[in-house]
């Protein structure tokens, strides 16, 4: 594993070594809260961060594995397209905002707008999320195990949502769906990868009722 | 039918303003178009260039060289673009446009040695295969936004705001999303699409500086980074846009285009071109990076006239999108027939979000979009380009001028009071510029 100490190394160094890699490890001592760390990756790589990093961690990853071990603030895996972060603490505003693939698992909290306009990432948050997360999300799974605040799925496409624990309310167009089969086959395997300790059972699911998804002029009073 | 001579039509509720409240009455929904405003303001119609006389040398036309070459991103990207001519192609999207209109965009462009831009929808294999430099669009939707495209753009585009609509969303309505664009954009095919306003990821210009630092990582200091803003508080943006860390601004003034907005909102909202460009300039000057962060204008450009000007006011290089349509075939009179079948006529299109346009371009019908053959239109485009540079080239030598980037407001009266108090240019035959002393500075007691 290739350490990179960023007291002594720059992020423009950090990222220019990364994106000439086409495989290996590293481990990235003091972040102290640098933006863009290991952004736009596109191999199999293995980066461990030890410490708390700032805004769009791992931002655009494609195959790359991402470790943090801290918080991570705005944007984390923002509009990753494959690959796997994870992020041990919390998570600031819009993680995995516009994201199109892979696995974002937080060990903590994630701020407002989670999952904002997904397009085909998975998420799942073990702490709990705040308010319009998975706004305007289009594809892909959110899964809480904690309690969503509000607006939970505003604006919603085809995004699905899990929550295990309370949601404070419901944004324009989300409503509650029945839990069938298939949805507790891909919860039980998203919470398997990201190892997370709980009955699928206990999940409600969310989506979209589909009203919004034309002008009419009955649904003025909902825009 | 005209109406009888002696009938008094009202200035408020005239035939226009009848026909829309009845609508509005039927249908219970606001009027969504395309095109950009109709209505009349202040542009660079009303400002004349000054030729050269007694105080200044013209230059010999065909004989003395007037270079048109411009680079932008010379501030931080290690790969700046340079264009041979001053005038780019302003960001359409594959959806609102054809692919075939995106190609012909793409071959026009690069045949003059020139930019094309994507829009909301990402980038086509079309678009890139015939765009020799290609700017892609980082906008609030992200719609098809992947880093390898990131990667293989000429420089990227970070859109906040466009002239026809600042502070509003993009719209592409269900008859235009068909199954590639639906693909592409990750949507449900048929769905009346709503793009965001704002960027789902930051906000604020603190924020920005952040986001353009992860988008030049993620492409190791490359490109060019472009901030397009519709034109609002063009001074405020552009400077906040400059401590961004913008390379490149592009200003978008009210006459902009459009593929889908709101009547109300392209209407109303942001101001003229003319000011808006005078204010950016004066934002870039004040902080002494005017030609160091380059200046895009765009919004009502249609001649060699309107590049001349808008060069002189300041801008580095102008932006077209309605003209370039307009070049394709948009609007033309061949198609007369289909337009009045839709209840339009040549020359008063602007159904572009209804996809059915009889020119083939702003559709994703397969029959309509055949019509339009991308090497025909391309040529076209690329033969429209050649003369606005021509027209802009001789402005320039006949103010005595061997670069169009020396054009400069010295060169330029007006003809209006309007004019003279937005681009801060005398009244013609005066030394008078409303707002302003004798000196152009800013001044209360006027």
């Amino acid at each position: 594993m290739t350490t990179i100490d960023l007291e002594n190394s720059t992020v423009r160094e950090l990222n220019r070594e990364l994106h000439t890699a086409s495989a290996g490890s590293w481990y990235v001592k003091n972040p102290r809260g640098a933006h863009a760390l290991a952004v736009g990756l596109n191999a199999p790589l293995y980066v461990e961060i030890v410490g708390h990093a700032g805004y769009y961690c791992a931002g655009m990853n494609q195959e790359a594995t991402v470790i943090v071990k801290g918080n991570v603030a705005t944007g984390v895996a923002e509009n990753m397209m494959s690959g796997r972060v994870h992020v041990h603490g919390h998570a600031s505003q819009s993680a995995g905002a516009t994201a199109h693939g892979g696995l974002l698992i937080i060990d903590g909290d994630a701020s407002a707008r989670c999952g904002i306009s997904m397009k085909g990432i998975n998420i799942v948050v073990k702490g709990s999320v705040g308010h319009m997360s998975a706004f305007m999300g289009q594809a892909g799974d959110l899964v809480v195990l904690g309690d969503a605040g509000d607006a939970l799925g505003d604006s919603l496409y085809e995004a699905r949502l899990f929550v295990r624990g309370k949601v404070a309310s419901l944004g324009t167009d989300c409503v509650e769906k029945e839990m069938r089969s298939e949805h507790l086959t891909a919860l039980a395997e998203l919470l398997r990868q990201s190892g997370a300790d709980a009955d699928p059972s206990e999940f409600r699911r969310y989506g979209s009722s589909r009203k919004l998804y034309n002008f009419q002029r009955d649904n003025v009073s909902h825009y | 039918m005209n109406p009888p001579a002696h009938l008094r039509e009202s200035y408020l509720f005239n035939r226009s303003v009848i026909h829309e409240i009845q609508r509005a009455a039927d249908e219970g929904i606001y009027d969504i178009r395309g095109w950009g405003s109709k209505r009349w303001m202040p542009h660079f119609d009303d400002l004349v260039f000054l030729g050269a006389s007694m105080s200044r040398y013209p230059l010999e036309g065909y004989r003395e060289k007037c270079s048109t070459e411009v680079v932008l991103g010379s501030r931080f990207a290690s790969k700046p673009l340079v264009l041979k001519i001053p005038i780019t192609i302003a960001g359409m999207s594959f959806g609102a446009l054809s692919a075939q209109a995106k190609e012909a965009l793409g071959r026009g462009a690069s045949e003059v040695g020139t930019t094309t831009t994507t829009g909301d929808g990402g980038m086509t294999s079309e678009e890139r295969e015939h765009s020799n430099l290609l700017v892609y669009q980082y906008l609030p939707s992200r719609y098809g936004m992947n880093p390898n495209d990131l990667r293989r753009a000429d420089a990227i585009e970070v859109v906040l705001g466009q002239g026809a609509k600042p502070g509003g969303g993009g719209m592409l309505l269900g008859q235009k999303i068909s199954d590639r664009v639906a693909e592409m954009r990750t949507l449900p095919k048929g769905i009346d699409q709503r793009s965001a306003c704002r960027h789902p990821d930051w906000t604020g210009p603190d924020d920005l500086a952040i986001k353009i630092e992860e988008l030049r990582e993620i492409t190791d200091w490359e490109k060019p980074i472009f901030v397009k803003i519709g034109a609002s508080r063009p001074y405020y943006d552009v400077k906040l846009a400059v401590k961004s860390g913008a390379d490149v601004i592009v200003l978008d003034g009210m006459q902009g285009g459009t593929g889908a907005t709101q009547d109300v909102f392209i209407e109303h909202v942001g101001i003229p071109t003319l000011s808006a460009l005078r204010q950016a300039v004066e934002a870039l000057q004040e902080m002494g990076m005017h030609r160091q962060v380059q200046l895009i204008v765009s919004g009502g450009i249609r001649s060699g006239a309107d590049v001349a000007k808008a060069l002189a006011m300041g801008a580095d290089a102008v932006s077209i999108g309605t003209a370039a349509l307009i070049a394709l075939g948009c609007n033309s009179p061949k198609y007369q027939q289909d337009y009045e079948k839709l209840g339009s006529s040549a020359g008063f299109f602007d159904d572009y979000q209804d996809g059915k346009d009889p020119a083939g371009i702003s559709t994703q019908n397969p029959e309509l979009a055949a019509r339009l053959d991308p090497i025909i239109g391309g040529r076209k485009l690329a033969n429209y380009l050649r003369v606005l540079t021509l027209e802009t080239q001789t402005l320039a030598r006949a103010c005595g001028k061997s670069h169009v980037h020396n054009l400069d407001p010295d060169d330029l009266a007006a003809l209006t009071i309007e004019a003279a108090a937005m681009a801060k240019v005398p009244l013609a035959g005066t030394d008078w510029i409303p707002g302003a002393n004798r000196h152009g500075k800013n001044t209360d007691s006027f």
